[in-house]
């Protein structure tokens, strides 16, 4: 059942595309096409995966692949999903690859839809935790504290207000066939669970942090320490929720400095002991509350 | 197989899509100028362990006959594989021109 990174398809399905060196978004959506293959029919509203994937004449999609207008990738999917199953084409993955905001904001009526008609759909978030596209604007997940160009950090206050929407719980409270999370920090985890996604008959969703260079502001080789970091410190956490339960997959004996990780990127580097220690309390209330009622599975 | 860069130079009229569809993989310009510097890897101590390959955001690594091998044409030079490989067999270079 899991993935074996020698075994996996050798083709490159999106490759020479315009997005930024060492772009997580990238390598979530690049890492979930190589284990969906060829017959994946890939959704992306607009955001940076369609504007670095689709630059014509340069066209980096190896598979079908689609631009749907930003709300509503997952109408899409569900269209694209209908209309070959009615041309009687099984063998095929209906997949969408849309960013924080195309989901948690614009796209989040869209995806509930589709959820609640079951439409045989996996949908993908590539989280980088802001509007990267359109110049870092705050996004409903972006975490608390980080600097946009639109919750900038002051004097008086300290970047963003509010915290991180809890997207994968709000989706897994439409009773979804299956949800996970992921980083692409830790790929063969995030592969196992598109592998396991794609043996599923229903909505699947997958929300996986995907670090931003340019907006976290973080070097362009640190992408994927950044994406290991945010798991080890806490501040994400590895879970999956299926058959109406929550399992968590990684549970650290020690969480790793939460100000190591903030203090490494530009978008945080304003914050004071007082909102770091907000930041770590709201993490260690998160971790008892997911201790006490989720499975683990190491 | 991977999209390849097509040999075409010039981009006409008559090569505009009729319909709002187009080939799949099409590539007409290489990513190599966007880099500063670039990955070299030592074929000696390389094991061919998969982990650049596995974290390249632009994929343009492969594995061939048990040693890591770059896709220059594509290379954004990140440094990522740099960073990924266990046993340092990964140095980035900088670019001379």
């Amino acid at each position: 059942m899991s993935v074996d990174v020698r075994k996996l398809d050798t083709n490159e399905y999106f490759y020479g595309h315009k997005a930024c060196a060492g772009c997580g978004g990238s390598l979530a959506v690049r890492a979930a096409l190589k284990v969906l293959g060829e017959r994946a029919v890939a959704v992306l509203p607009a955001g940076c995966m369609s504007a670095v994937g689709f630059n014509f004449p340069q066209l980096c999609f190896a598979n079908n692949a689609i631009i749907s207008m930003f709300a509503g990738t997952a109408s899409m999917l569900t269209g694209v999903e209908a209309g070959l199953r009615r041309r009687g084409i099984t063998d095929f993955h209906a997949v969408g690859f849309a960013g924080d905001g195309g989901t948690a904001d614009i796209g989040i009526q869209a995806l509930s839809g589709a959820i609640d008609r079951g439409d045989d759909i996996l949908y993908i978030c590539y989280d980088n935790e802001a509007y990267m596209n359109t110049g870092i604007q705050k996004s409903g997940l972006t975490p608390f504290g980080a600097k946009t160009t639109t919750t900038p950090a002051g004097a008086n206050i300290h970047g963003n207000l509010r915290p991180k929407k809890n997207l994968f719980e709000i989706v897994a409270a439409h009773d979804i066939p299956y949800a996970a999370t992921a980083t692409v920090g830790y790929l063969p985890d995030f592969l196992n669970k598109v592998e396991k996604a794609s043996h599923i008959k229903g909505t699947r969703f997958i929300h996986v942090i995907a670090p931003c260079p340019t907006g976290w502001g973080i070097p362009v080789s640190d992408t994927v320490e950044a994406a290991r970091e945010i798991a080890d410190c806490g501040l994400w956490y590895l879970a999956e929720y299926e058959n109406g339960e929550f399992t968590l997959n990684r549970d650290p004996k020690q969480f790793t400095s939460v100000e190591a990780y903030l203090k490494r990127q530009a978008r945080f580097k304003h914050l004071t002991d007082d909102d770091i220690r907000v930041i770590i309390d709201s993490r260690d209330k998160k971790w008892a509350k997911i201790r006490q009622n989720w499975k683990t599975k190491e | 197989m991977r999209p390849y860069l097509r040999e075409k130079t010039s981009f006409g009229f008559a090569d505009v899509p009729e319909a709002t569809c187009y080939e799949a993989g099409y590539l007409v310009t290489k990513n190599a100028g966007w880099r500063s510097i670039r990955p070299v890897i030592d074929a000696q101590r390389c094991v061919g362990c998969y982990q650049c390959y596995l974290y390249c955001p632009d994929g343009v690594i492969r594995i061939e006959d048990g040693k890591a091998v770059v896709d220059l044409d594509f290379c954004k030079g990140c440094g990522i594989c740099q960073k990924t490989c266990r046993i340092g067999a990964i140095e980035m270079e900088a670019e001379r021109k």
